[in-house]
Protein backbone atom coordinates (compact mmCIF):
# COMPACT_ATOMS: atom_id res chain seq x y z
CA UNK A 1 0.00 0.00 0.00
CA UNK A 2 1.44 3.35 -0.77
CA UNK A 3 -0.15 6.14 1.23
CA UNK A 4 0.27 9.68 0.24
CA UNK A 5 -0.11 12.55 2.99
CA UNK A 6 -0.45 16.90 2.93
CA UNK A 7 2.03 16.36 0.09
CA UNK A 8 3.61 19.58 -1.14
CA UNK A 9 6.17 20.56 -3.44
CA UNK A 10 6.71 23.91 -4.91
CA UNK A 11 9.37 25.13 -7.33
CA UNK A 12 11.59 28.99 -7.67
CA UNK A 13 10.68 30.85 -10.75
CA UNK A 14 11.41 34.80 -12.15
CA UNK A 15 8.13 34.84 -11.10
CA UNK A 16 7.86 33.78 -7.76
CA UNK A 17 7.56 30.07 -6.17
CA UNK A 18 5.20 27.67 -8.36
CA UNK A 19 3.58 24.90 -6.59
CA UNK A 20 3.67 22.07 -8.19
CA UNK A 21 1.62 19.94 -5.40
CA UNK A 22 -1.04 21.35 -2.77
CA UNK A 23 -1.58 19.34 0.17
CA UNK A 24 -1.64 15.98 -2.38
CA UNK A 25 -3.37 12.89 0.01
CA UNK A 26 -3.75 9.63 -1.88
CA UNK A 27 -4.39 6.03 -0.80
CA UNK A 28 -3.27 3.75 -3.22
CA UNK A 29 -3.77 -0.26 -2.07
CA UNK A 30 -1.23 -3.12 -2.80
CA UNK A 31 -1.82 -4.76 -6.12
CA UNK A 32 -3.41 -1.99 -8.10
CA UNK A 33 -2.80 -0.47 -11.06
CA UNK A 34 -3.37 2.98 -10.26
CA UNK A 35 -3.30 5.90 -12.72
CA UNK A 36 -2.86 9.88 -12.58
CA UNK A 37 -4.22 11.54 -15.43
CA UNK A 38 -3.96 15.23 -15.86
CA UNK A 39 -2.99 17.78 -18.51
CA UNK A 40 0.91 18.95 -19.09
CA UNK A 41 2.25 20.85 -16.72
CA UNK A 42 -0.61 19.78 -14.06
CA UNK A 43 2.22 18.34 -11.66
CA UNK A 44 1.48 14.82 -12.56
CA UNK A 45 5.70 14.08 -13.15
CA UNK A 46 6.35 15.74 -9.77
CA UNK A 47 4.02 13.71 -8.14
CA UNK A 48 5.33 10.15 -9.61
CA UNK A 49 9.08 11.82 -8.92
CA UNK A 50 8.02 12.13 -5.34
CA UNK A 51 7.78 8.44 -4.56
CA UNK A 52 11.00 7.70 -4.55
CA UNK A 53 12.69 11.07 -4.22
CA UNK A 54 14.02 11.67 -7.26
CA UNK A 55 12.35 15.04 -6.48
CA UNK A 56 12.31 16.16 -2.81
CA UNK A 57 9.10 17.32 -1.67
CA UNK A 58 9.14 20.28 0.83
CA UNK A 59 6.35 18.66 3.30
CA UNK A 60 4.15 15.55 3.60
CA UNK A 61 4.71 11.91 3.63
CA UNK A 62 5.08 9.35 1.97
CA UNK A 63 5.08 5.48 2.84
CA UNK A 64 5.21 2.64 0.56
CA UNK A 65 4.56 -0.52 2.20
CA UNK A 66 5.20 0.71 5.58
CA UNK A 67 8.49 1.92 4.80
CA UNK A 68 8.52 6.19 5.41
CA UNK A 69 10.29 7.05 2.08
CA UNK A 70 10.22 11.02 3.21
CA UNK A 71 12.01 9.98 6.23
CA UNK A 72 15.03 7.89 4.96
CA UNK A 73 18.58 9.42 4.55
CA UNK A 74 20.23 9.18 1.82
CA UNK A 75 21.77 5.49 2.01
CA UNK A 76 18.57 4.35 3.67
CA UNK A 77 17.26 5.68 0.33
CA UNK A 78 19.07 3.78 -1.68
CA UNK A 79 18.30 0.31 -0.62
CA UNK A 80 14.55 1.10 -0.64
CA UNK A 81 15.09 2.52 -3.76
CA UNK A 82 15.94 -1.01 -5.09
CA UNK A 83 12.14 -2.22 -4.52
CA UNK A 84 10.47 0.41 -6.34
CA UNK A 85 11.00 0.31 -10.16
CA UNK A 86 10.70 3.40 -12.56
CA UNK A 87 10.41 3.51 -16.10
CA UNK A 88 10.56 6.73 -18.28
CA UNK A 89 9.18 8.51 -21.39
CA UNK A 90 12.38 8.46 -22.72
CA UNK A 91 13.62 4.60 -21.87
CA UNK A 92 16.87 5.99 -20.37
CA UNK A 93 18.86 3.12 -21.11
CA UNK A 94 22.50 3.07 -20.95
CA UNK A 95 24.17 2.99 -24.81
CA UNK A 96 27.06 1.73 -23.28
CA UNK A 97 25.81 -1.28 -22.27
CA UNK A 98 24.20 -4.44 -24.00
CA UNK A 99 20.62 -4.96 -22.93
CA UNK A 100 21.78 -7.59 -20.43
CA UNK A 101 24.13 -5.42 -18.78
CA UNK A 102 21.25 -2.84 -18.82
CA UNK A 103 19.41 -5.11 -16.95
CA UNK A 104 21.95 -6.64 -14.83
CA UNK A 105 22.92 -3.08 -14.29
CA UNK A 106 20.39 -3.32 -10.90
CA UNK A 107 21.82 -6.52 -10.01
CA UNK A 108 24.95 -5.42 -9.82
CA UNK A 109 24.09 -2.43 -7.91
CA UNK A 110 22.47 -4.62 -5.39
CA UNK A 111 25.66 -6.57 -5.04
CA UNK A 112 24.43 -9.69 -6.33
CA UNK A 113 26.78 -12.56 -7.12
CA UNK A 114 27.49 -13.10 -10.76
CA UNK A 115 25.74 -16.65 -11.13
CA UNK A 116 22.69 -15.07 -9.80
CA UNK A 117 23.05 -12.04 -11.99
CA UNK A 118 23.32 -14.12 -15.09
CA UNK A 119 20.23 -16.15 -14.14
CA UNK A 120 17.82 -13.80 -13.26
CA UNK A 121 18.59 -11.29 -16.14
CA UNK A 122 17.69 -14.43 -18.42
CA UNK A 123 14.85 -14.55 -16.19
CA UNK A 124 13.42 -11.42 -16.61
CA UNK A 125 13.93 -11.04 -20.43
CA UNK A 126 12.28 -13.86 -21.08
CA UNK A 127 9.23 -11.92 -19.38
CA UNK A 128 9.42 -9.27 -21.46
CA UNK A 129 9.80 -11.59 -24.44
CA UNK A 130 13.26 -9.91 -25.44
CA UNK A 131 15.62 -13.40 -25.00
CA UNK A 132 17.28 -12.95 -28.10
CA UNK A 133 18.30 -9.61 -27.67
CA UNK A 134 20.64 -9.95 -24.84
CA UNK A 135 23.76 -8.96 -26.86
CA UNK A 136 22.60 -6.50 -28.64
CA UNK A 137 23.11 -2.49 -27.98
CA UNK A 138 19.82 0.08 -27.04
CA UNK A 139 20.88 1.85 -30.27
CA UNK A 140 19.57 -1.58 -32.31
CA UNK A 141 16.63 -1.85 -30.45
CA UNK A 142 12.96 -0.33 -31.55
CA UNK A 143 11.03 1.96 -29.05
CA UNK A 144 8.55 -1.08 -27.84
CA UNK A 145 11.69 -2.86 -27.42
CA UNK A 146 13.35 -0.20 -25.29
CA UNK A 147 10.63 0.12 -22.90
CA UNK A 148 10.86 -3.46 -22.19
CA UNK A 149 14.40 -3.42 -21.47
CA UNK A 150 13.51 -0.62 -19.26
CA UNK A 151 10.61 -2.25 -18.05
CA UNK A 152 13.21 -5.46 -17.29
CA UNK A 153 15.81 -3.11 -15.90
CA UNK A 154 12.94 -2.01 -13.24
CA UNK A 155 11.70 -5.02 -12.41
CA UNK A 156 15.14 -6.91 -11.90
CA UNK A 157 15.54 -6.24 -7.94
CA UNK A 158 11.78 -7.69 -7.31
CA UNK A 159 9.98 -4.31 -6.31
CA UNK A 160 6.66 -4.08 -4.16
CA UNK A 161 6.03 -0.82 -6.87
CA UNK A 162 6.40 -0.03 -10.53
CA UNK A 163 6.34 3.52 -11.33
CA UNK A 164 5.47 4.66 -15.20
CA UNK A 165 6.38 8.25 -15.77
CA UNK A 166 4.46 8.58 -19.30
CA UNK A 167 5.84 5.32 -20.22
CA UNK A 168 4.19 4.80 -23.39
CA UNK A 169 3.90 8.50 -25.02
CA UNK A 170 6.78 8.23 -26.73
CA UNK A 171 5.00 5.16 -28.73
CA UNK A 172 3.07 4.39 -31.37
CA UNK A 173 -0.55 3.31 -30.60
CA UNK A 174 0.22 -0.27 -31.09
CA UNK A 175 3.23 -0.44 -29.43
CA UNK A 176 1.69 1.07 -26.67
CA UNK A 177 -1.13 -1.82 -26.76
CA UNK A 178 1.36 -3.89 -25.99
CA UNK A 179 3.47 -2.85 -23.29
CA UNK A 180 0.21 -1.86 -21.61
CA UNK A 181 -0.59 -6.09 -21.77
CA UNK A 182 2.78 -6.56 -20.62
CA UNK A 183 2.23 -3.99 -17.53
CA UNK A 184 -0.47 -5.80 -17.08
CA UNK A 185 0.63 -9.51 -17.19
CA UNK A 186 2.85 -8.40 -14.58
CA UNK A 187 0.76 -6.81 -12.07
CA UNK A 188 -1.00 -10.24 -12.32
CA UNK A 189 1.91 -12.70 -12.32
CA UNK A 190 3.78 -10.52 -9.93
CA UNK A 191 1.36 -9.08 -7.72
CA UNK A 192 3.58 -5.83 -7.78
CA UNK A 193 1.63 -1.87 -7.59
CA UNK A 194 1.60 0.02 -10.14
CA UNK A 195 1.60 3.63 -10.52
CA UNK A 196 1.51 5.42 -13.95
CA UNK A 197 0.92 9.08 -14.95
CA UNK A 198 -0.55 9.52 -18.52
CA UNK A 199 -2.37 12.28 -20.63
CA UNK A 200 -3.96 9.29 -22.54
CA UNK A 201 -7.41 8.59 -21.67
CA UNK A 202 -6.61 5.05 -23.79
CA UNK A 203 -4.23 4.11 -20.85
CA UNK A 204 -6.33 4.77 -18.02
CA UNK A 205 -9.65 2.92 -19.88
CA UNK A 206 -6.78 -0.09 -20.72
CA UNK A 207 -5.37 -1.29 -17.79
CA UNK A 208 -6.01 0.73 -14.82
CA UNK A 209 -8.55 -0.01 -12.03
CA UNK A 210 -8.42 3.04 -9.97
CA UNK A 211 -7.31 6.27 -10.69
CA UNK A 212 -6.91 10.10 -9.59
CA UNK A 213 -7.31 13.60 -11.78
CA UNK A 214 -4.61 15.92 -11.09
CA UNK A 215 -5.36 19.70 -11.55
CA UNK A 216 -2.66 22.86 -10.92
CA UNK A 217 -0.71 20.73 -8.35
CA UNK A 218 -4.02 19.24 -6.78
CA UNK A 219 -5.85 16.15 -6.29
CA UNK A 220 -9.62 17.04 -7.70
CA UNK A 221 -10.72 13.54 -8.20
CA UNK A 222 -10.22 10.16 -7.13
CA UNK A 223 -11.79 6.64 -7.80
CA UNK A 224 -12.50 3.61 -9.92
CA UNK A 225 -12.01 4.07 -13.19
CA UNK A 226 -15.36 3.08 -14.78
CA UNK A 227 -16.42 6.36 -12.63
CA UNK A 228 -14.11 8.98 -14.14
CA UNK A 229 -15.93 7.74 -17.58
CA UNK A 230 -19.38 7.69 -16.28
CA UNK A 231 -19.71 10.34 -14.22
CA UNK A 232 -16.99 13.02 -14.27
CA UNK A 233 -17.08 15.51 -11.63
CA UNK A 234 -13.76 17.60 -12.39
CA UNK A 235 -13.09 19.63 -14.63
CA UNK A 236 -9.88 18.20 -16.07
CA UNK A 237 -12.04 14.74 -16.33
CA UNK A 238 -14.83 16.43 -17.96
CA UNK A 239 -12.91 18.15 -20.49
CA UNK A 240 -11.14 14.69 -21.37
CA UNK A 241 -14.03 12.82 -21.60
CA UNK A 242 -16.01 15.72 -23.62
CA UNK A 243 -13.03 15.68 -26.46
CA UNK A 244 -13.57 11.79 -26.58
CA UNK A 245 -17.07 12.60 -26.75
CA UNK A 246 -17.48 15.15 -29.29
CA UNK A 247 -15.32 12.82 -31.58
CA UNK A 248 -18.18 10.56 -31.38
CA UNK A 249 -20.45 12.78 -32.15
CA UNK A 250 -19.11 13.80 -35.12
CA UNK A 251 -18.03 10.16 -36.13
CA UNK A 252 -21.95 9.26 -35.78
CA UNK A 253 -23.28 12.46 -37.96
CA UNK A 254 -20.27 11.86 -40.73
CA UNK A 255 -20.97 8.21 -40.96
CA UNK A 256 -24.92 9.62 -41.14
CA UNK A 257 -27.38 8.37 -38.75
CA UNK A 258 -26.66 4.99 -37.02
CA UNK A 259 -24.51 3.81 -40.48
CA UNK A 260 -22.26 1.13 -39.82
CA UNK A 261 -23.16 0.46 -35.94
CA UNK B 1 71.91 17.10 -45.09
CA UNK B 2 74.74 15.77 -42.28
CA UNK B 3 75.13 11.91 -40.89
CA UNK B 4 74.34 13.34 -37.55
CA UNK B 5 70.57 14.80 -38.28
CA UNK B 6 68.91 10.67 -37.75
CA UNK B 7 70.71 10.73 -34.32
CA UNK B 8 69.76 14.16 -32.83
CA UNK B 9 66.35 13.64 -34.77
CA UNK B 10 65.69 10.28 -33.13
CA UNK B 11 67.07 11.21 -29.87
CA UNK B 12 64.71 14.35 -29.56
CA UNK B 13 61.93 12.26 -30.66
CA UNK B 14 62.21 9.87 -28.30
CA UNK B 15 62.50 12.75 -25.63
CA UNK B 16 59.36 13.91 -27.30
CA UNK B 17 57.09 10.92 -26.69
CA UNK B 18 58.53 10.35 -23.19
CA UNK B 19 57.27 13.38 -22.34
CA UNK B 20 54.11 13.36 -23.84
CA UNK B 21 53.52 9.91 -22.79
CA UNK B 22 53.65 10.44 -19.03
CA UNK B 23 52.42 13.67 -19.01
CA UNK B 24 49.56 12.76 -20.79
CA UNK B 25 48.72 9.60 -18.24
CA UNK B 26 49.23 12.51 -15.08
CA UNK B 27 47.44 14.91 -16.58
CA UNK B 28 44.72 12.78 -17.48
CA UNK B 29 44.46 11.24 -13.96
CA UNK B 30 44.05 15.09 -12.47
CA UNK B 31 41.83 15.96 -15.94
CA UNK B 32 39.27 13.23 -14.80
CA UNK B 33 39.38 14.10 -11.40
CA UNK B 34 38.67 17.72 -11.89
CA UNK B 35 36.02 17.09 -14.50
CA UNK B 36 34.17 14.50 -12.18
CA UNK B 37 34.22 17.03 -9.30
CA UNK B 38 33.39 19.99 -11.67
CA UNK B 39 30.59 17.84 -13.10
CA UNK B 40 29.28 16.69 -9.48
CA UNK B 41 29.59 19.25 -7.31
CA UNK B 42 27.55 21.13 -10.07
CA UNK B 43 24.36 22.60 -9.26
CA UNK B 44 21.80 19.56 -9.40
CA UNK B 45 24.70 17.10 -10.20
CA UNK B 46 25.20 13.82 -8.04
CA UNK B 47 27.19 15.21 -4.99
CA UNK B 48 26.27 18.87 -5.33
CA UNK B 49 28.77 21.55 -3.30
CA UNK B 50 28.31 25.02 -5.56
CA UNK B 51 31.05 26.48 -3.16
CA UNK B 52 33.71 23.94 -4.09
CA UNK B 53 32.45 24.00 -7.71
CA UNK B 54 33.45 27.94 -7.63
CA UNK B 55 36.36 27.65 -5.97
CA UNK B 56 37.50 25.11 -8.11
CA UNK B 57 36.69 26.11 -10.95
CA UNK B 58 38.68 29.65 -10.07
CA UNK B 59 41.52 27.82 -9.30
CA UNK B 60 41.10 25.65 -13.14
CA UNK B 61 40.64 29.12 -15.24
CA UNK B 62 43.47 30.66 -13.27
CA UNK B 63 46.20 28.16 -13.97
CA UNK B 64 44.59 28.14 -17.68
CA UNK B 65 44.96 31.95 -17.89
CA UNK B 66 48.63 31.76 -17.79
CA UNK B 67 50.95 31.60 -20.85
CA UNK B 68 52.72 27.91 -20.82
CA UNK B 69 56.16 29.11 -20.55
CA UNK B 70 55.05 31.24 -17.31
CA UNK B 71 54.03 28.33 -16.00
CA UNK B 72 56.80 26.55 -16.38
CA UNK B 73 59.03 28.73 -14.89
CA UNK B 74 56.20 29.09 -11.81
CA UNK B 75 56.86 25.46 -11.51
CA UNK B 76 60.09 25.49 -11.63
CA UNK B 77 60.29 24.92 -7.80
CA UNK B 78 57.76 22.36 -7.60
CA UNK B 79 59.38 20.41 -10.14
CA UNK B 80 62.82 20.32 -8.74
CA UNK B 81 61.15 19.54 -5.28
CA UNK B 82 59.10 16.20 -7.04
CA UNK B 83 62.07 14.42 -8.84
CA UNK B 84 65.46 16.70 -7.77
CA UNK B 85 65.99 18.54 -11.14
CA UNK B 86 64.54 21.41 -12.92
CA UNK B 87 66.59 20.39 -16.51
CA UNK B 88 65.76 18.09 -18.65
CA UNK B 89 62.03 15.96 -20.13
CA UNK B 90 61.59 14.39 -16.29
CA UNK B 91 61.27 17.82 -14.86
CA UNK B 92 59.31 18.82 -17.95
CA UNK B 93 56.68 16.10 -16.89
CA UNK B 94 55.94 17.87 -14.06
CA UNK B 95 55.19 20.90 -15.38
CA UNK B 96 53.69 19.63 -18.70
CA UNK B 97 50.94 17.36 -16.31
CA UNK B 98 49.99 20.53 -13.84
CA UNK B 99 50.26 22.26 -17.51
CA UNK B 100 47.50 20.48 -19.03
CA UNK B 101 45.24 19.13 -16.26
CA UNK B 102 43.17 22.10 -16.12
CA UNK B 103 42.38 21.39 -19.70
CA UNK B 104 41.83 18.10 -19.83
CA UNK B 105 39.50 19.19 -16.89
CA UNK B 106 37.32 21.64 -19.13
CA UNK B 107 37.23 18.94 -22.03
CA UNK B 108 35.83 16.01 -19.52
CA UNK B 109 33.79 18.31 -17.70
CA UNK B 110 31.77 19.17 -21.12
CA UNK B 111 32.09 15.51 -22.22
CA UNK B 112 30.29 14.24 -19.11
CA UNK B 113 27.63 17.03 -19.09
CA UNK B 114 26.33 15.39 -22.44
CA UNK B 115 24.62 12.61 -20.75
CA UNK B 116 21.72 12.49 -20.24
CA UNK B 117 19.61 13.91 -16.89
CA UNK B 118 17.60 10.85 -17.85
CA UNK B 119 20.46 8.11 -17.70
CA UNK B 120 21.32 9.69 -14.20
CA UNK B 121 17.82 9.45 -12.85
CA UNK B 122 17.56 6.04 -14.15
CA UNK B 123 20.59 5.14 -11.91
CA UNK B 124 19.43 6.75 -9.26
CA UNK B 125 15.99 5.08 -9.49
CA UNK B 126 17.76 1.54 -9.33
CA UNK B 127 19.34 2.64 -5.97
CA UNK B 128 23.13 3.36 -7.83
CA UNK B 129 25.33 5.47 -5.30
CA UNK B 130 27.34 8.19 -6.53
CA UNK B 131 30.61 6.45 -7.34
CA UNK B 132 29.05 3.85 -8.98
CA UNK B 133 26.66 6.45 -10.61
CA UNK B 134 30.31 8.06 -11.88
CA UNK B 135 32.06 4.57 -13.20
CA UNK B 136 29.14 2.87 -14.59
CA UNK B 137 26.92 5.20 -16.21
CA UNK B 138 28.90 8.88 -16.67
CA UNK B 139 32.16 7.94 -17.75
CA UNK B 140 31.03 4.91 -20.14
CA UNK B 141 28.37 6.89 -21.62
CA UNK B 142 30.53 9.40 -22.55
CA UNK B 143 33.52 7.52 -23.53
CA UNK B 144 33.35 8.44 -27.56
CA UNK B 145 33.52 12.46 -26.42
CA UNK B 146 36.33 11.55 -23.93
CA UNK B 147 38.91 10.32 -26.46
CA UNK B 148 38.07 12.69 -28.83
CA UNK B 149 38.59 15.21 -26.09
CA UNK B 150 41.94 13.35 -25.02
CA UNK B 151 43.00 13.40 -27.96
CA UNK B 152 42.89 17.20 -28.19
CA UNK B 153 44.51 17.41 -25.03
CA UNK B 154 47.24 14.89 -26.18
CA UNK B 155 48.00 17.31 -29.05
CA UNK B 156 48.03 20.43 -26.69
CA UNK B 157 50.95 18.22 -24.98
CA UNK B 158 53.14 17.90 -27.61
CA UNK B 159 52.99 21.63 -28.59
CA UNK B 160 53.72 22.35 -25.28
CA UNK B 161 56.65 19.94 -24.81
CA UNK B 162 57.69 21.86 -28.10
CA UNK B 163 57.79 25.05 -25.88
CA UNK B 164 59.14 23.58 -22.87
CA UNK B 165 61.80 22.82 -25.13
CA UNK B 166 62.98 26.11 -25.39
CA UNK B 167 63.89 26.34 -21.48
CA UNK B 168 65.92 22.76 -21.17
CA UNK B 169 63.52 20.23 -21.16
CA UNK B 170 64.81 18.35 -24.47
CA UNK B 171 62.76 16.63 -27.19
CA UNK B 172 62.29 18.11 -30.82
CA UNK B 173 60.96 21.82 -29.58
CA UNK B 174 64.47 21.70 -28.11
CA UNK B 175 66.24 20.78 -30.70
CA UNK B 176 64.40 22.93 -33.27
CA UNK B 177 65.52 25.86 -31.17
CA UNK B 178 69.05 24.38 -30.09
CA UNK B 179 70.03 23.71 -33.47
CA UNK B 180 67.62 25.02 -36.42
CA UNK B 181 67.33 28.06 -34.57
CA UNK B 182 70.79 29.03 -32.87
CA UNK B 183 72.93 27.29 -35.07
CA UNK B 184 71.09 27.63 -38.83
CA UNK B 185 70.65 24.22 -39.19
CA UNK B 186 68.12 24.35 -41.59
CA UNK B 187 67.84 20.35 -42.28
CA UNK B 188 67.18 19.62 -38.90
CA UNK B 189 64.52 22.18 -38.41
CA UNK B 190 63.03 21.26 -41.54
CA UNK B 191 62.96 17.57 -40.38
CA UNK B 192 61.89 18.68 -36.55
CA UNK B 193 58.97 20.03 -38.45
CA UNK B 194 58.42 17.23 -40.30
CA UNK B 195 58.34 14.34 -37.24
CA UNK B 196 56.20 17.16 -35.11
CA UNK B 197 53.45 17.26 -38.11
CA UNK B 198 53.32 13.65 -38.40
CA UNK B 199 53.29 12.93 -34.58
CA UNK B 200 50.10 15.48 -34.29
CA UNK B 201 48.87 13.26 -37.24
CA UNK B 202 49.08 9.89 -35.65
CA UNK B 203 47.51 11.10 -32.60
CA UNK B 204 44.56 12.29 -34.13
CA UNK B 205 44.15 9.28 -36.32
CA UNK B 206 44.86 6.91 -33.54
CA UNK B 207 42.17 9.27 -31.30
CA UNK B 208 39.48 9.52 -34.13
CA UNK B 209 39.96 5.62 -35.23
CA UNK B 210 39.39 4.44 -31.14
CA UNK B 211 36.30 6.97 -30.61
CA UNK B 212 34.76 5.68 -34.01
CA UNK B 213 35.37 1.97 -33.08
CA UNK B 214 33.45 2.51 -29.64
CA UNK B 215 30.55 4.27 -31.25
CA UNK B 216 30.66 1.47 -34.32
CA UNK B 217 29.90 -0.88 -31.81
CA UNK B 218 27.09 0.60 -29.59
CA UNK B 219 25.66 2.48 -32.56
CA UNK B 220 25.72 -0.20 -35.36
CA UNK B 221 22.28 -1.67 -36.59
CA UNK B 222 22.35 -5.22 -36.67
Amino acid sequence: MIVIRDLNKSYPSAAGAVRALENVNLTIQKGDIFGIIGFSGAGKSTLIRCLNRLEEPDSGSISIEGTVITDLREKELRLARRKIGMIFQQFNLLDSKTVFDNVAFPLKVAGHPKEYVRKRVREILELVKLGDKEKAYPSQLSGGQKQRVGIARALANEPDVLLSDEATSALDPQTTYSILELLADINRQLGLTIVLITHELDVLQHICRNMAVIEQGRIVETGPVDKLFLHPESDTARRFVGILESYRRRGYILEGAGAGI
Amino acid sequence: MRDDLIDLLWEGLRQTLYMVFWSSIFALAIGLALGVTLVVTDKGGILQAPKLNKVLSFVINSVRSLPFIILIVLLLPFARWVVGTTLGPTAAIVSLSIGAAPFLGRIIENSLKEVGAGKIEAAKSVGASPWTIIFRVLIPEALPALVRGMTIAVIGIVEFTAVAGAIGAGGLGSLAIRFGYQRFREDILFATVVVIIALVQGIQWTGDGIAKAIRRRRFTPE
